[in-house]
């Protein structure tokens, strides 16, 4: 199995402000990895990173074994590398169906468009010709989501999808995560929902304040252990 | 008050320092500190000011007419960059319309002189309340748009104000006045008289910016600067400050509008509220410095230094004007006094305040050391 | 029957208002920029026109394609070169760095061409008139460029709303960090824009050039009305930068019938003040934020 991601010592500061220290981890190929932790951990400036929104002050992020910091973000959705942002960020003023085609603007050919992406979220379907401003939250993040597909990206990046949505809306999502989650993509998932994202996972990783508290496959790992690398006790 | 009190402000009860209570052990020890505002070298700066205050005050009396003349123009132009920079620097406003109070101010001195019968020096002063008068309505108004837009608006405004008075035969049309309540004043009065009042608007517009910035609308103005929506939410009345440093601004462009037209003696709309004003001030600032005090300085003199050597050249003059302020304003946002602050940590002008810690030197955080740290352990 | 006829001639005169006020909407909408020296460029357009046709002899046709060419690569480079530079959290240095360029453009062209005014000749075309109605008759001309207008905004729009690059433009201007993401090289994306925003500004140049005089002086005016336009018929909509030209328009000339020449640009301001009083984000606004 091919190490697909792989970040080595990376720092990241946003101004004097450090935000990621040392951080250092791979992904093989295939594999779902989490990263929980509380909020200002440094869970979104990791994805952000890895997506080419920040660079690292120092460290490198290595994409199939190749450094990748030199490229700008619009540069890496071509190489595979597709983030789903917190926050959705959907562009309000274009219809669900154009939002789907952006995603495509930049990225790779391969077998997701708009039909597949409706299939995995048949939520989509009655709503592609609405203006995507004023779709619900879960509607909007099913969209994100299945706006990045629509680049056939080999690394999926999602950041906090559970974030302000009902629990029902979650629950769906995390069911079309898991028709994802064994179609061969390499995903990279943020979440302060701790347990549904332990139930898709492979791996794990806890944040704090810019490090990794405690790691490991979420079987090996008791919910005291996760608890106490959660909270920093 | 800029002495910093003996005490300072400290920690604990009745001046003593600081103890860490036992509850919150590991909490770092917090030395004594105290916010202080001025140095030794304000001091100096101050004793430097004054004698120089007092050598220009004395030119009429030494030097040829023409160096009054040409300081009245320094002065003038000195005064409006720190009301543009006041504006634009601080308050966030970039007018391209200022032009407006100038050439009211201008008008305003011919109408309280010649039509009212004023004495010109008195109608100077008056003269910026006509500015004022225009300034204030206007300003809900273009308060309304934002960025760039909001700098058209202000030159929609001056545009209306020189389209009315050319239109008008009352204030002579597009061909203008003569000021006549001052071309009759002996000339030695009148010169002196005009260059004083130049000298008194130039340093008066540094003190006003100078006190304005130190007081609390001061500290709203910084606060608007950096991110208005966040200082609305902190109460700071946003459109009260803004429409505070607006009228102060029209009036003070509309005194310096007079003392030009007492300089010139003659007043046209076209000169009168010409953009080249504002290419002016613009100039100055994008040289000198946006937001600060000394900025604006620098910039006129070397504007100024410019204008002797290059004014022949006309046209080349204001092309080179142009390239020099776009470049400046690309490469080096923070002009020249901006990069020698920085670099020498140099503040002419004791407006920030300055946390200064009494603790031991091996410390090592004497402010002196860290001209731009966070807001935890600097300036304000 | 007069006000009629010259209600008329504001509604053809608007259409050349919001030709000048397009390139300024688009750049605003993609970028965020207001580009103080944007009317300068249409001035700038109307003299490279004009230096085409009286130093290289060429038709006024194939000169109007030329400069249309010119000002659009002029447009990517000044952007790409110089203005994306200026973008960022900072708003007041687009506006120092634009309003700089203007006094450049401004001089530059004074220096070559002089201060004098200047007219471009389109022919006969000028000065034939068709008859709408035994007291009504309407200048071909000013027919022509309304209809220009019209065209222009019709196809920017269609651009903007089928278009793959014109949907790229809509993201960007919605969200300029999530189009990052979506593979969309922003600075690209703002030169482009800025390249079609002096294309369209050189037709309404070279349009300019033909129906009046020009002078170096020129682009401020033309810049306010451009402004003028886009306030008045609201934030992020072509067809209301249209209407704004065509009130803008009807306010001069009614103003001028009634009041006289002088006047009638102060009534076209007074209406605009009123307009920005009571409605201040335009009549047809679809952004809700600037």
């Amino acid at each position: 199995m091919s190490v697909v991601l792989e970040l080595k010592d990376v720092d990241v500061f946003y101004g004097d402000f450090q935000a990621l220290f040392n951080v250092s981890f791979a992904v093989e190929e295939g594999m779902t990895f989490a990263f929980i932790g509380a909020n200002g951990g440094g869970k979104s400036t990791l994805l952000r990173t890895i997506a080419g929104l920040q660079r690292p002050a120092s460290g490198h992020v290595l994409f199939h074994g190749e450094p990748v910091d030199q490229f700008p973000a619009h540069k890496r959705v071509g190489m595979g590398i597709a983030l789903v942002p917190e926050g959705r960020r959907v562009f309000p003023s274009l219809t669900v169906r154009e939002n789907l085609l952006m995603g495509a603007y930049g990225g790779r050919k391969g077998d997701w468009n708009v039909e597949s992406v409706v299939e995995l979220f048949p939520l989509l379907k009655p709503l592609l010709k609405r203006g995507a401003g004023s779709l619900s939250g879960g509607e909007q993040q099913a969209m994100a989501i299945g706006r990045a597909l629509m680049s056939n990206p080999e690394l999926l990046l999602l950041d906090e999808v559970s974030l302000g949505l009902a629990p029902v809306v979650i629950k769906r999502i995390y069911e079309a995560m898991v028709q994802l989650v064994g179609s061969g993509h390499t995903i990279v998932v943020v979440e302060q929902d701790v347990g549904h994202v332990l139930t898709v996972s492979d791996y794990v990783a806890c944040f704090l304040e810019g490090r990794i508290s405690l790691e490991g496959k979420p079987a090996d790992l008791s919910s005291e252990a996760i608890t106490a690398a959660y909270f920093g006790m | 008050m800029n002495t910093p009190s003996s005490q300072g402000i400290e920690g604990g009860a009745g001046g003593a320092p600081l103890r860490t209570p036992d509850i919150t052990k590991g909490a770092p020890v917090v030395p004594a500190f105290r916010v202080a505002r001025s140095t030794r070298m304000h001091r100096i700066v101050l004793v430097v000011s004054a004698i120089i205050v007092l050598v220009l005050v004395s030119v009429p009396w030494w030097a040829e007419v023409s160096v009054s003349r040409s300081l009245v123009t320094f002065f003038t132009l000195l005064a409006l960059a720190q009301m543009w920079n006041l504006l634009a620097g601080y308050a966030g406003l970039v007018s391209i319309g200022q032009q407006a109070y100038i050439g009211l101010g201008a008008y305003g001195v011919w109408l309280l002189g010649d039509v009212i019968g004023l004495h010109p020096f008195i109608a100077v002063f008056l003269a910026g309340l006509l500015a004022v008068a225009v300034a204030l309505p206007v300003a809900p108004l273009i308060f309304r748009l934002r960025g760039g837009y909001f700098s058209i608006g202000t030159w929609v405004i001056a545009e209306v104000v020189r389209l009315v008075v050319s239109n008008i035969q009352a204030t002579g049309g597009g061909s203008g006045k003569t000021v006549l309540s001052a071309a009759r004043l002996p000339i030695d009065t009148r010169i002196t008289g005009t260059y004083l009042l130049a000298l008194v608007v130039a340093i008066g517009s540094i003190l006003l910016v100078y006190f304005l910035l130190r007081s609390r609308t001061g500290l709203a103005l910084t606060a608007i600067r950096d991110n208005d929506i966040a200082a609305q939410s902190s109460g700071v009345n946003v459109f009260r400050s803004k429409l505070f440093v607006w009228v102060v601004a029209a009036y003070v462009c509309g005194v310096v509008g007079a003392v030009v037209a007492l300089n010139l003696l003659r007043i046209q709309p076209a000169a009168a509220f010409s953009i080249n004003w504002t290419a002016y001030a613009l100039f100055i600032v994008v040289i000198g410095g946006f937001g600060t005090i000394e900025g604006p300085i620098i910039g006129t003199v070397i504007y100024f230094a410019l204008l002797q050597s290059l004014s022949q050249y006309g046209t080349w003059y204001l092309l080179l004007l142009g390239i020099v302020a776009v470049i400046m304003a690309t490469v080096a946002p923070k002009g020249i006094w901006g990069f020698i602050a920085k670099k020498w940590n140099i503040h002419l002008f004791p407006v920030r305040r300055r946390l200064e810690l009494e603790s031991p030197p091996d410390e090592g955080t004497r402010p002196a050391d860290k001209p731009d740290a966070a807001p935890v352990a600097g300036s304000v | 029957m007069v006000w009629a006829n010259v209600t008329l001639q504001g509604i053809l005169l608007g259409g050349l208002y919001a030709l000048f006020a397009t390139g300024l909407a688009l750049v605003f909408g993609v970028m965020r920029m207001v580009n103080l020296a944007h009317g300068d460029l249409g001035i700038l357009a109307a003299f490279v026109a004009l230096f085409i046709v009286q130093s290289l002899g060429l038709p006024l046709l194939w000169a109007t394609v030329l400069t249309i060419a010119i000002m659009f690569l002029l447009g990517y480079v000044l952007q790409r070169g110089l203005l994306n530079f200026t973008l960022g959290t900072d708003d007041t240095r687009p506006i120092v760095v634009t309003f700089g360029l203007s006094i450049i453009i401004q001089n530059a062209l004074i220096l070559k061409f002089s201060a004098d005014s200047q007219g471009l000749d389109a022919g006969t075309i000028e000065n034939i008139s068709v008859k709408v109605s035994d007291q009504l008759s309407i200048g071909w001309f000013p027919l022509i460029v309304f209809l220009v207008a019209v065209g222009v905004i019709a196809v920017l729009e269609l651009f903007l709303a089928r278009a793959k690059l014109g949907r790229a433009f809509r993201a960007t201007s919605d969200d300029r960090e999530a189009a990052e993401l979506m593979g969309i090289n922003n600075k690209h994306i703002y030169s482009l824009a800025m390249a079609i925003a002096l294309a369209i500004v050189a037709v309404a140049g070279v349009l300019l050039a033909i129906r009046t005089t020009f002078d170096p002086t020129q682009g401020s005016f033309r810049l306010i009305y451009a402004f003028e336009a886009v306030i008045m018929g609201g934030m992020g909509s072509m067809w209301g930068t249209l209407a704004g030209g065509i009130i803008l328009g009807v306010a001069q000339t009614v103003g001028t019938q009634a009041f006289g020449a002088g006047w009638g640009l102060v009534v076209g301001h007074v209406v605009f003040l009123t307009v920005l009083a009571v409605k201040p984000s335009g009549f047809f606004a679809k952004t809700v934020t600037a």
